[in-house]
């Protein structure tokens, strides 16, 4: 079976990117040459050197206010850059991200390497605005640019052995001073059930207010699941996995008791450091409280039909 | 009379701390442009705070061993001081957790207490220094006696373990900075040890 993998009535880069900015990017990568210093010269704006396709606005709106760009991009869990919330601002700015591929493999009949640009241009791009909310017991509404997760999935034909999707973390400790220590165990390894994976909420962004997602939130693509804690929302994805065992995951195997393969977001199931009934939305003085599976229950409750949320937290 | 005059220097750089705090707050309440406190000042206060608790707790338990160490008696007026410094940002550090952080919800702070360790042991941490800030004055000294006023004040021993613990357990990765701290409190442990045992020697053989 053939599946289709160019949407005809997507517009092809041509149309997206302007021929000019599009020579002045490439002109721009032979300069840089991929190095970080060039990157860190030049500023971050130019380091990314990818312009955001069109996008369909609007597609998922949410009636809350939207987190401001600042303390979305500089109040960020990225251990890769550093521990520090404040940290991933700092120092994930010269991350070379153009060119970026992504490795394909495990249980599916097309495994290979995919560049994102190409996704990019395969896939309808559109704006999503999310609730995050972290296992911290803190949440923030943002408005990505990214695409559906499943048919970008379904592209890769996933045998029916295919019961999990793994996705790994880039591992440049030069790039990524983070990992010059082992403060998790490298690289950072999430995972969905192969039916979260495909939930049309699950999102694959690569950008955010309406451009291209910097570096500190995961540049250039990232995966977004809103009725999960944030550290399941894996950043700067180099390959996606399929398997039928389920993989170990990084805060998983840092500390099983706490970090369960699931991390639905849920205010019933306490967490031994933080009390998940509420959470103080970033911006505001008093806690709210937290919804079941963030506020998607309607939408994703059935995937969990019959299991126990306090034992598969 | 010269040395006198360190006791309000002493008193005005322990303040530094909060003043730069509350500066830091007229710019997240907007009144000025004193640059905030990041996206989630909250949790930035709470961790200021707790962080110099801990770190004027260690300052102030280096007194001896400096004065061990050095033979210089007159460090030891500022160990009270200091003391009560540490208890004061250990005060602010739960008023922080209780109105900032909380905002009087007494049925989560008791849940926290009680299910979750580092807040057990950092609330335990603070019992413990409380009788001794409530004793840290001459009368005070006076009336219980010399002997188990200091028996009392053994507490901030354990005190500071907990604290440090707290400090730990509060970590999801990367323990640097707790390790740091640990260290430190070995070491002071550690002078005390030895500075006691040369000072034992030196009065055994005059």
């Amino acid at each position: 079976m053939l599946i289709k993998r160019w949407d005809p009535s997507a517009p092809k880069p041509s149309e997206i990117t302007p021929k000019a900015l599009w020579l002045d990017r490439r002109r721009f990568l032979a300069m840089s040459a991929g190095t970080v210093a060039a990157g860190a010269l030049l500023g971050p704006s130019q380091a990314w050197a990818r312009n955001l396709p069109a996008y369909r606005e609007g597609a998922v709106t949410l009636d809350e206010d939207l987190t401001d760009r600042d303390s979305i991009t500089s109040y960020n869990n990225f251990y890769e850059f550093g521990p520090d919330k404040s940290d991933p601002k700092r120092h994930a700015a010269g991350l070379v991200t153009d060119p970026w591929t992504v490795t394909i493999e495990g249980e599916c009949a097309r495994p290979g390497v995919v560049d994102v640009d190409a996704l990019m241009a395969r896939h309808d791009l559109e704006e999503r605005i999310y609730r995050l909310r972290c296992v911290e017991a803190w949440s923030m509404v943002i408005p990505w640019v990214g695409m559906e997760l499943g048919p970008v999935l379904k592209a890769f034909e996933p045998t029916a052995n295919a019961k999990w999707v793994e996705f790994t973390t880039l591992f440049d400790p030069e790039q990524m001073p983070g990992q010059r220590r082992d403060v998790l165990p490298w690289p950072y390894v999430e995972a969905l059930r192969m039916d979260e994976a495909m939930h049309p909420l699950t999102m694959l962004a690569v950008g955010l207010y309406g451009e291209v997602l910097p570096p500190q939130n995961g540049a250039p693509l990232r995966l977004v699941v809103p009725w999960k804690y944030g550290f399941k929302s894996i950043k700067s994805i180099v390959k996606i996995r399929f398997t039928e065992e389920m993989p170990r995951t990084t805060w998983n195997i840092q500390a099983p008791s706490e970090y369960g393969i699931f991390a639905n977001v849920n205010p019933r199931v306490s967490h031994p450091r933080w009390s998940q009934r509420r959470e103080r939305r970033i911006g505001e003085f008093q806690r709210r409280e937290t919804l079941m599976f963030n506020g998607y229950e309607e939408q994703v409750a059935g995937l969990y039909a019959g299991m126990d949320l306090a034992k598969w937290y | 009379m010269v040395l006198r005059s360190f006791k309000p220097l002493v008193f005005t750089l322990c303040l530094l701390p909060l003043v730069w705090l509350l500066w830091k707050w007229t710019g997240v309440l907007g009144l000025t442009g004193g640059g905030g406190l990041g996206a989630n000042p909250i949790e930035a206060t709470n961790r200021f705070l707790g962080d110099w608790a801990l770190r004027f707790l260690l300052i102030g338990l280096a007194v001896t061993p400096l004065r061990l160490l050095t033979g210089q008696a007159r460090v030891m007026r500022y160990r009270r001081m200091l003391g009560l410094f540490a208890f004061f940002y250990a005060g602010l550090h739960l008023a922080s957790y209780v109105v900032l952080d909380q905002f009087f919800d007494w049925a989560e702070i008791w849940a926290d207490i009680s299910e979750r360790l580092y807040i057990t042991l950092g609330m335990a941490a603070f019992l413990l220094l409380l009788p001794l800030a409530l004793t840290s004055s001459a009368g005070m000294i006076k009336r219980l006696g010399a002997a188990r006023w200091k028996r009392l004040h053994l507490l901030v021993y354990p005190a500071a373990v907990l604290a440090v613990i707290h400090y730990f357990l509060m970590i999801k990765a990367d323990y640097t900075q707790p390790l740091l701290y640990a260290c430190i409190l070995a070491l002071l442990f550690g002078l005390r040890g030895i500075g006691r045992g040369h000072h034992a020697r030196g009065r055994g053989h005059p």
